[in-house]
């Protein structure tokens, strides 16, 4: 039996209707059929219960005559009971199925980010203006050796060093498939790393033929549990290699890209027949213990010759600084941890929000355990996981991470608007979507140049704060954890992060 | 300073330490592996293939890993001859090399493979061909958990696994392309072990010889009557397999093998997860 839906509208479409000349432009741009033209009054409407709030249509109404507001206040307010309970609640009663959502955790947990702040020399030791002299952003991410030997009259270094790789400053794109963004999201990632100097990440989908040669010397190419796209020569075009064990925006499940998203294009770089369902298993099968990580590190280093860094990529869970210790001991070159608050183009509602833990608390549990086995120079960490901003950069490097990676970030750049609806494929801003006409709205040149920008501007404060703080190189300041100071937190919180409170 | 001990990179030698292990003999090149690490083999067989070697043959191997993994050489074909017992991944990602083990493999067999061919006399532990794309494997007699894990197939690209004996649980668990034929030759008229065969299944076939009960296979499979398409492949895989095993299978005949009955296993659904998750159901 049919049943009505009693939802309410998340979203008011306000049409300012002396503004509005029916030119039926918001009509084009809205992919989730919103608006609609009545012939007989010559009018534009909408149905805003179908809204998701992406912005699209107000951005590019050509006479500004579009307000698209939240709605107000549904149902009576209630901290406890509050909407998104009760509207969760609803969905689940109208469809009895998983609530599916994207993008990171939205929930209200504590930001330990913005409970952090940084030092600036003051006095006793000069500040650095940045302007004026060289600062070093430089990075170099891989295991490094336990001394080095150097020949001093050739003045050589004699050990032998393993694989590394040079990024220009201490940020890269997150591993996001061709399949979860479009081809054109893709390749603005990759030819913003390119132009920047630093490194982009397939994700689990393979890479695009065409790409390859152009772009694998800033190419992360990632072996997860499906083994999409997987072969040899995937492998050896690669700047690096990355197994995907778990990612923060759903912990512990596979993936599940629906066989409407498997295009020809996509079909032929995961090499699965169109239109079959990409299923990634929760687990890898040929990795149930450390030794079996161990296994399948050195089974990609063979297969590229040990000339790459192998890099193991986790979601923040309960015991990160076990597990991160085990990989390092399993043999990973690079680890990278995932907080709670990484995004995702699908995940079940209740992994998002849940499951996994902050990425500031996890990474300053592993920097602290890998430095007391002894064991922290073997691995370099990257850190991911809802970084918003250069300050988010500054703080997780002074908590010991080596770089950062940014995804939600760079799509930001690139024109996402956090609406939440990756999983529905029908991006408005053409990023999350395999749809031609959605996809063709963003122009690889222009996406590059927006996220090239960003690389810019971030690398531009992070020098101003290193001076700041009297620091020239990025490599001071790497768990340097004296530079930060807590405020708002409690005791154990404090000694997790492994920081004075401020005023201390 | 703590030592980190690394189980693999420890201990290797250099190439010009260990090069009295390999004996040319035009294009054959002989190894003895004895106190070989994996590296160090794998090291030796890529000399051998960049030297020239088309065909290389490996004596006393005890336990060494990922035999063939390291020999990616766009449109070079090497025949390799295992005489032991091979490590863990042999013939991980391989491409289009062939492999022969005189005697038994260990586990995963195969790992994401893409082309080529592994032959083992003897049987195989677990995870075998599991997210193989391309090619075929043929192990003699038994196989462990997990086998045919998550196989895919595209294109022209259709794996083959044949197994003369039986399986243990999981077998083509997630399978999503190629085919796996269960022989089993081993069994002596019991019926074979596996449980939740073909579970999350979602392409391919399983051509399954001897008896297997409803409450072995997973939900996700279907059982299907073989056609006369299915009784050709079957048959002709089963000519490879004796041809293959000749000198140490004598008891049986392919008349024999083939008057049994076979079932065939094929996924319910191509989408057998399609149904659980809440879409924004208005639109
Ligand atoms: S879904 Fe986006 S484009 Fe459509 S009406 Fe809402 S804000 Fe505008
Ligand atoms: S990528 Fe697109 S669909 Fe996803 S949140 Fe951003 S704007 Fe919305």
């Amino acid at each position: 039996m049919a049943m009505k839906s009693h939802l309410l509208p998340e979203f008011i479409v306000e049409r300012d209707n002396e503004r509005c000349d029916s030119c039926k432009v918001c009509i084009k741009q809205c992919p989730f059929g919103v608006h609609y033209y009545d012939e007989e009054k010559d009018r534009v409407y909408s149905r805003e219960e179908l809204c998701v709030g992406c912005q699209r249509c107000v951005v590019y109404c050509p006479k500004n005559a579009l307000k698209v507001i939240p709605y107000p206040k549904h149902y009576r307010p209630n901290d406890y009971w509050n909407e998104s309970y009760i509207r969760d609640i609803k969905k689940q009663a109208e469809s009895g199925g998983i609530i599916l959502t994207s993008c990171g955790s939205a929930r209200r947990t504590k930001i330990y980010w913005d409970h952090i702040l940084l030092n600036a020399s003051q006095v006793t030791n000069p500040s650095i203006d940045p302007l004026r002299e060289p600062m070093e952003l430089r990075t170099f991410l891989g295991r490094k050796p336990d001394a080095l030997e150097i020949d001093l009259e050739n003045m050589e270094i004699k050990t032998e060093l393993h694989p590394n790789l040079m990024i220009e400053a201490p940020i890269l794109f997150a591993g996001m498939s061709y399949g979860a963004i479009s081809y054109n999201a893709f390749k603005s990632l990759a030819m913003a790393a390119k132009k920047f100097g630093t490194l982009f990440n397939t994700g689990e989908g393979g890479m695009p033929k065409d790409m390859r040669e152009e772009f694998k010397d800033c190419t992360i190419v990632q072996c997860a549990s499906g083994r999409f796209g997987v072969d040899p020569e995937y492998l050896n075009y690669s700047a690096a290699i990355e197994i995907k064990i778990g990612q923060g925006a759903k912990p512990g499940i596979g993936g599940h890209l629906p066989g409407e998203k498997v295009t020809a294009e996509i079909s032929s770089t995961r090499m699965i027949p169109e239109g079959t369902d990409a299923l990634s298993p929760a687990p890898h099968h040929d990795i149930y213990s450390i030794e079996d990580l161990s296994m399948l590190i050195y089974a990609l280093k063979e297969a590229t010759n040990y000339e790459k860094p192998v890099c193991v990529k986790i979601a923040a869970v309960h015991n990160v600084a076990a597990i991160a210790s085990g990989m390092v001991r399993a043999g990973a070159d690079i680890i990278a941890i995932d907080g709670f608050r990484g995004g995702t183009g699908a995940t079940p509602k209740i992994m998002r929000e849940h499951v996994g833990i902050p990425v500031e608390l996890a990474l300053a549990a592993v920097d602290q355990r890998l430095r007391e086995e002894g064991i922290r120079n073997k691995c370099s960490v990257i850190v991911g996981g809802g970084i918003r901003c250069a300050a988010d950069v500054v703080k997780a490097i002074a908590l010991g991470a080596d770089a950062v990676y940014i995804g939600t970030a760079a799509l930001i750049a690139l024109g996402c608007t956090m609406c939440q609806h990756c999983h529905t494929g029908k991006c408005a801003w053409g990023i999350c979507t395999q749809d031609p006409e959605l996809s063709k709205r963003l122009n690889p040149k222009v996406g590059a140049e927006r996220a090239y920008n960003l690389l810019r501007a971030w690398s531009l404060e992070i020098k101003d704060v290193l001076g700041g703080m009297g620091i020239n190189a990025i490599e001071s300041l790497r768990g340097n954890r004296d530079h930060l100071r807590g405020i708002g937190l409690e005791e154990w919180e404090l000694k997790v992060l492994g920081i004075k409170g401020a005023g201390e | 300073m703590v030592r980190l001990r690394d189980p693999f990179m420890d201990c290797v030698r250099r190439l010009d330490d260990i090069a009295s292990s390999v004996d040319f003999e035009g294009n054959t090149a002989k190894i003895d592996a004895t106190g070989l690490t994996h590296k160090e083999l794998n090291d030796l067989l890529r000399v051998c293939v960049e030297k020239g070697a088309e065909k290389i043959i490996i004596k006393n191997v005890c336990g060494q890993r990922y035999i063939g993994t390291r020999l990616h050489f766009p449109g070079k074909k090497v025949e390799i001859d295992v005489f032991g017992i091979p490590g863990n991944d042999l013939g991980m990602f391989m491409n289009g090399h062939r492999i022969v083990v005189h005697g038994n493999a260990q586990d995963g067999v195969g790992n994401t493979m893409n082309d080529g061919e592994i032959v083992v006399k003897g049987r195989a532990g677990d995870v075998v061909a599991m997210s193989m794309r391309g090619g075929r494997i043929f192990i003699r007699d038994d196989v462990g958990y997990r086998t045919a894990i998550h196989m895919k197939e595209y294109r022209e690209r259709v794996p083959v696994l044949v197994v003369g004996g039986s399986s243990q649980d999981f077998l083509g668990e997630y399978m999503a392309g190629g085919s796996v034929l269960l022989l089993g030759l081993t069994l002596k008229n019991q019926k074979h072990k596996a449980n939740y065969v073909g579970t999350g299944m979602h392409g391919g076939t399983i051509y399954i010889r001897g008896k297997i009960e409803q409450y072995q296979l997973g939900k996700e499979v279907g059982v299907v009557e073989m056609e006369e398409e299915d009784y050709r492949k079957v048959e002709s895989l089963v000519k490879d397999y004796l041809r293959y095993f000749k000198d140490s299978i004598k008891n049986f005949e392919l008349d024999e093998i083939m008057g049994e009955r076979f079932i065939k296993l094929v996924p319910v659904s191509k989408r057998p997860y399609g149904r659980i998750y809440t879409y924004y159901i208005r639109y």
